[in-house]
């Protein structure tokens, strides 16, 4: 089977450019072992929130300038912006809503009430833009019952020590209840499931009206709405209170939502999505991949003009390390790591670890190398890059979304070189 | 550390990470609060069965065995696999007579062809159902496949055996219990699309039910013998040359995976060719080895729809492939859910609530896309759909089998004939 464009790994990354692609005029497949980091998502996109010396951004457009040289923020084309604007763009042009600007980071919730600061947030959560703005009036943070991944009362206590006025409630919904009957999978995936029941969902309406009166600003947990948002539309024109989510712990619910989206928006533009399936070998003529084999469709052949590998990091096996060095295991591309294990960690949990910026080698053409030799059609992008560490930078889903964008321009520029 | 690397536990149960994507896509869980989910099913109870096995947890039969846990683990842990064998080790219920009847597919098959007339009125009978529903525990709602005539095997040695080794090429086909029993008419499309590609369609003498109905009701001595007999037969076929092509996504799905890692039946040598009909055909299409050469009158808007075991494959790609292939089709993209049939596991009284439950999504956007039919690889995601939708569904060989010029593809696929 042949497609213009084959990437593998179906994440953030390999979707974002996938879509680009497609959208263009591409035949492209995705090719993805199990479902992706989606699933975490704290419910906001990361662009860059600390510089590396410790030093919080305000503005991210500004502050990238200042990043170290290898960083794939420098490697855009000058385009740093322009890419943070698409990405956006392309969500929106998906259905899903974000909040947010390249050139300001705003403030998101954790699930335990603490703010980080960030650049896109979905539209339905509560946001402040900045550490002293608390929510309106009376604020009421309620939860079902039985659900533990958020927990209202570190939630309550961070908004009462920002100054708000704040009370908790808990809420028996009959559908929901059901679920506490085997408390392990009372997850926000399963209330979500369970909510899409229309009789369910007027049953959490009703007892929500009841118990909201006399607040200004009611706080849900984010387990609405796995199809498609528009839970906080729908309540308010039923409560007069102003309703906010705010992320639970995962699964997200709108982490969910957002990657079911985003394969559909593909599926529905012509791509090709294969779920469940590892690339295990390569044909690959001097420095052009030629053919794919995956464990699924063993001896029959995906042939591809360009390859992006969208792999990720370790977590989703990206890269692999074994003692003494690191390896990207589909390709055997070259790795920027140091041979030195002892300096791969540091000392404490929230220590500078420097294995989070190893990954695969590019330059600015993002082509992927085997012993300095670049291919000449298989490009890297996202977390499996090396030079970012999204976890101290916050730059996680910009480096997936920018670098992917960043690829499907390259490789359709390759395709149609400019006389 | 070299203890650590070699240590692999069998289905990567050590490889999950707790993130608890599984549970997100299992359907049985938000239906039946009973089940503790893949999870707890799976890796986190398999950690506390290896201590004692009184954690075993009876509601691990509520498990569908559908395996989209394992399509979504990132960590490829082997999830429904560790569910499937704790339930093999450590299971307590003996299987009821009914979970023997709805299992024995091939034996009931067997008994019921030569009666099908009276069988199949008997069964579409209220009172039978309410007998069946209170005596067996089989629900009064399912409404069960009729039964044929003649078997295909029959039909076969009479009216298509004696012509088939004068093609160029050769295959074995495993029909399995459905085609034999209860539809012949998709064994009879798949043996006039193979020759109208050049391909001669052969049975094997003694093939056996693949066992899938036997796995899940817990007949596992009786699966085992069973898959061994097909695993033997497949080794004499590939000695001929002859790849074993089947039409059910289930059989297949069970002769290649299920045999080795449920039942621990070696298959190796076989496995690779032990071959889908709509991937083998798409294989060779993709090859350049043949030609289809469709109707031009032919017009129908048909969904795809995914069955659970297809999805674990990964395998849907060939048979959507093969159907945007036809020039009459307005093809409608159908989103991968699980019908909740599940094989025998909805004909049962206790899971008939859930299992319906399960559907009503898919049905919803079967009903909405106002489709000629449904295709799908699987025979009770078919009895699932035809009930629950009304819509009627027909297995992707069928519509080749109706959509080409089956004269015009002989011809071009025959010529050195």
């Amino acid at each position: 089977m042949k497609f213009d464009t084959i990437i593998i790994g179906g994440g953030l990354t390999g979707l974002v450019c996938a879509i680009s692609l497609q959208k263009r005029g591409q035949r492209c497949a995705v090719i993805s072992a199990g479902q992706s980091a989606l699933h975490f998502s704290s419910g906001s996109f990361d662009l860059l929130n600390c510089l590396p010396d410790g030093q919080p951004v305000t503005d991210p457009v500004e502050a990238f300038e200042a990043l170290a040289p290898e960083h794939p923020y420098h490697k855009l084309g000058g385009m740093f912006e322009e890419y943070a604007e698409r990405a956006k763009e392309l969500l929106s042009d998906c259905g899903i809503g974000v909040e947010g600007s390249p050139r300001r980071n705003h403030y998101r919730y954790t699930p335990m009430g603490s703010l980080k600061p960030t650049w896109l947030t979905f539209s339905e959560f509560g946001i402040v833009q900045s550490v002293d703005e608390v929510p309106e009036g009376k604020v009421l943070v309620t939860n079902f019952a039985g659900f533990l991944d958020f927990n209202t009362k570190f939630i309550a206590d961070a908004l009462a020590a920002r100054g708000a006025d704040c009370r908790i409630a808990i809420l028996n919904v009959p559908g929901v209840d059901r679920l506490r009957k085997s408390p392990t999978e009372m997850r926000a995936s399963n209330i979500a499931r369970t909510l899409e029941s229309e009789e369910t969902f007027q049953d959490f309406v009703e007892v929500l009206k009841k118990t909201a009166v006399g607040y200004d600003t009611v706080i849900l947990p984010a387990v609405f709405g796995l199809k498609s948002e528009g839970i906080v539309l729908r309540l308010s024109a039923e409560l007069p209170q102003k309703v906010q989510l705010l992320p639970t712990m995962p699964p997200s619910v709108p982490g969910i939502r957002t990657q079911m989206t985003l394969r559909r928006v593909f599926e529905q533009l012509g791509g090709v999505y294969i779920l469940g399936d590892t690339v295990q070998a390569a044909v690959i003529e001097g420095t052009h991949v030629k053919t794919l084999y995956t464990a699924n469709h063993v001896d029959f052949p995906f042939k591809a003009d360009h390859v992006v590998l969208a792999t990720g990091h370790f977590f989703s096996g990206g890269l692999v390390s074994d003692m003494d060095s690191v390896r990207e295991p589909v390709f055997g591309c070259d790795v920027d790591f140091i041979s030195d294990r002892s300096q791969w960690y540091g000392e404490s949990p929230f220590a500078d670890h420097r294995y989070f910026r190893f990954g695969v080698a590019t330059g600015e053409d993002f082509r992927a190398r085997r012993d300095g030799v670049p291919y000449d059609n298989l490009y890297a992008a996202g977390s499996v890059l090396s030079g970012a560490d999204s976890r101290t930078e916050g730059s996680g889903a910009g480096v997936s979304m920018l670098t992917a964008l960043r690829v499907a321009d390259l490789i359709l520029s390759a395709e149609n070189p400019v006389a | 550390m070299k203890l650590q690397e070699k240590n692999i536990s069998e289905n990567n149960f050590e490889q999950c990470i707790k993130c608890t994507v599984c549970t997100v896509y299992c359907p049985v869980v938000p239906l039946n609060p009973l089940y503790p989910g893949p999870k707890q099913a799976g890796p986190d109870g398999e950690r506390l069965r290896l201590k004692g096995s009184d954690f075993y947890d009876d509601t691990l039969k509520y498990c569908m065995n559908c395996k989209r846990c394992e399509v979504a683990c990132p960590s490829n842990v082997k999830i429904g696999d560790i569910i499937q064998h704790a339930r093999m080790e450590y299971g307590r219920q003996k299987p009821s007579l009914r979970d023997r009847v709805l299992a024995s597919t091939d034996f009931m098959g067997t008994m019921a062809v030569p009666f099908s007339p009276v069988v199949n009125w008997a069964t579409s009978l209220r009172p039978t159902k309410a007998v069946l529903d209170a005596v067996m525990k089989v629900d009064k709602h399912r409404e069960f496949p009729n039964y044929a005539k003649q078997t295909f095997e029959k039909w076969y040695r009479k009216h298509a055996e004696a012509d088939q080794d004068r093609y160029l090429h050769h295959l074995t086909f495993f029909h399995g219990c459905y085609i034999n029993y209860n539809y012949p008419q998709l064994g009879k499309d798949f043996v006039a699309v193979m020759n109208a590609l050049g391909w001669g369609v052969h049975l094997q003498k003694g093939e056996k039910c693949c066992g899938v109905a036997m796995i899940s009701n817990g007949l596992y001595k009786k699966a085992k013998k069973n898959a061994q007999v097909n695993v033997d037969n497949f080794r004499q076929s590939l000695q001929e040359n002859r790849p074993v092509v089947g039409c059910s996504s289930t059989c297949i799905f069970t002769m290649r995976d299920e045999y080795p890692h449920v039942l621990g039946i070696e298959n190796e040598e076989v496995r690779n060719h032990i071959d889908l009909a709509t991937r083998f055909i798409y294989t060779l299409l993709d090859e350049g080895e043949i030609q289809l050469i469709f109707k031009k009158d032919w017009h129908r808007r048909v969904a795809y729809h995914t069955p659970c075991h297809m999805e674990k494959l990964g395998w849907a790609i060939y048979s959507e492939s093969l159907l945007k292939l036809i020039p009459g089709i307005d093809f409608v993209h159908l989103e991968s859910q699980c019908c909740g049939i599940a094989g025998t596991y909805g004909f049962k009284k206790e899971n008939y609530k859930v299992s319906q439950g399960i559907g009503a999504p898919l049905f919803k956007q079967i009903e909405a896309a106002h489709l000629d039919f449904v295709s799908t690889d699987c025979e009770t995601c078919k009895w699932q759909i035809e009930m629950s939708t009304g819509v009627p569904v027909k297995h992707p060989v069928s519509v080749l089998a109706e959509a080409l010029d089956l004269e015009k593809t002989y011809q071009a696929n025959n010529k050195t004939r």
